[in-house]
């Protein structure tokens, strides 16, 4: 907000940053080699729908559009507690690049119609043999990832989140900031 | 392509503007008309440096002062995580800071947001309004708030209630100690009216332009808030029930059937003229007739497809 916002009393709702979401598959690949963590397959996005027609339209023409891939399993929308709604894509396992092109296409539908600033973070989840659950969590306002480890019910397994972001310091812009470390309890996939 | 559903009130912002510069110019107006009339510049400058630190210090330590008033009390995660839940979302869905949460314990439903800045606000919501909102108006509302703290509202005003300020402590001086402190003893005046007469009109006029469009700033910034928190949760819907619970005036849109009305109410359905009457002069909130206006077009907007 600059000074001229500030008096004008203006805060324009901020767009979301979709660049970085393309480097999640290689970051995968250090995740699964450095601690054993494997994507689950799963990916999500989480936004937030807007009130009338236009919205509910846009959202029905991305689900037909991604459930029109073949070689895909269908999209499922589920909305939570907060009133934000879930977009939950599935691909193979090993397919976290199709998994991140299906995220993405959820993205740019949303924006093109006008819609962007609904966007809150998008999800891919990760587990390890031990049936440790670890969440990707991008933040489209920030343009950041962050690890969300739910370790049962209100609990967070800040280590091991700690560990993550040390691993991908280097390949993914991760949220410095502890503070916007949401936590997202519940989230399909974790 | 990429656009934004956003749309813009010029005519708000402008009429906004307008009314801050002439807050701002009543401002400097009492100090220089202060500097001709008491012929001391020193003095005047001091009156005005000291409604600018009296307003500093309300705006320094707002969030401990309204805290203290409403009696509310600093809520942790764990004590309530459903609201700060809410609040983290809209935090992230609008990039701020998040600010500390506060619960009073108080029957009437309400909420604000203070402190002077951003990084140091509270939020605080009042039992009656947790028990009254559902989750999705309560998130409408504490959209709202958050709004408030984007645009720094405490700061602005604050600072455009310093011309008040100074003319109120005007006031006082010029009634109690004022034939000393104004050109008591210049003694060129004995034949006309005595300075400190004209300064306490003077400061009582200040004093009263002030406090009108103060109230005229404050409804203003309300909307701006209600525009920006629609626009935060995309429902608008959801503000404007929260809003209709809240106010109880539900007298504005008529729950009863038309058709359930008696011949003779159809005189009196619509009342031909709104007139300007002193309450809607001097509240601090716009009508909730007006916010549900604003919140209907901002609703038409979300809803409209295009390609």
């Amino acid at each position: 907000m600059g000074f001229w916002d500030v008096v004008t009393g203006r805060s324009r709702p901020k767009a979301a940053n979709l660049d970085s979401l393309f480097l999640v598959p290689s970051a995968a690949v250090t995740l699964q080699t450095t601690l054993g963590l494997v994507p689950t397959g799963e990916g999500a996005v989480c936004y937030r729908a807007a009130a009338g027609s236009a919205f509910q339209q846009m959202q029905d023409d991305v689900v037909t559009l991604l459930n029109e891939d073949p070689t895909a399993p269908d999209v499922s929308v589920t909305r939570d507690d907060f009133g934000f709604t879930w977009l939950v894509a599935h691909r193979e396992t090993s397919d976290t690049s199709g998994l991140c092109t299906d995220l993405h296409a959820v993205n740019t539908a949303l924006e093109a119609q006008g819609f962007g600033a609904g966007l809150l973070c998008s999800l891919v989840p990760f587990a390890d043999a031990a049936g440790r659950r670890v969440g990707l969590v991008y933040l489209y306002k920030q343009g950041t990832f962050y690890p969300f480890a739910p370790s049962g019910r209100q609990s967070r397994d800040n280590l091991l989140e700690i560990q993550v972001r040390d691993q991908l310091t280097g390949e993914l812009p991760m949220e410095q900031d502890l503070g916007r470390w949401l936590a997202i309890w519940g989230a399909p996939g974790l | 392509m990429a656009h934004s559903r956003f749309i813009k009130d010029t005519g708000l912002t402008t009429r906004m503007t307008l009314v801050m510069f002439l807050l701002g110019a009543l401002f400097v107006g009492l100090v220089v008309g202060l500097m001709l009339a008491v012929r001391s510049p020193g003095l005047s400058l001091i009156i005005g440096i000291a409604g600018l630190g009296v307003a500093w210090w309300q705006w320094y330590s707002s969030d401990k002062l309204a805290m203290r008033a409403m009696r509310a009390r600093e809520v942790t995660p764990e004590q309530a995580p459903e609201l700060h839940g809410m609040i983290d979302r809209l935090c992230a869905l609008a990039d701020m800071p998040k600010p500390r949460v506060g619960i009073a314990d108080m029957a009437i439903p309400n909420a604000f947001a203070t402190g002077r800045s951003p990084e140091r606000s509270v939020v605080c919501v009042t039992t009656g309004i947790l028990h009254t909102l559902d989750a999705e108006e309560l998130e409408a509302v504490l959209a709202h708030e958050l709004s408030h703290v984007a645009h720094r509202d405490v700061l602005v005003m604050t600072v455009a209630s310093s011309a008040g300020i100074a003319a109120g402590m005007l006031t006082r001086g010029a009634q109690y100690g004022g034939l000393g402190m104004f050109g008591g003893r210049r003694g060129n005046d004995n034949n006309g009216v005595p300075v400190w007469l004209i300064i306490l009109v003077v400061s009582l006029v200040v004093y009263a332009i002030s406090f009108f469009l103060l109230k005229l700033l404050s409804r203003y910034r309300e909307l701006a808030a209600d525009r920006a928190g629609a626009y935060l949760t995309m429902k608008p819907g959801a503000l404007a029930s929260a809003l209709q619970k809240i106010t109880g005036e539900m007298n504005t849109i008529p729950q009863r059937d038309l058709r359930a009305s008696s011949a003779m109410n159809a005189f009196f359905i619509a009342p031909a003229l709104r007139g300007v009457s002193l309450s809607t002069l001097t509240s601090t909130h716009p009508s909730l007739e007006q916010r549900l206006e604003q919140l209907a077009r901002i609703q038409a907007e979300l809803g409209r497809p295009d390609a």
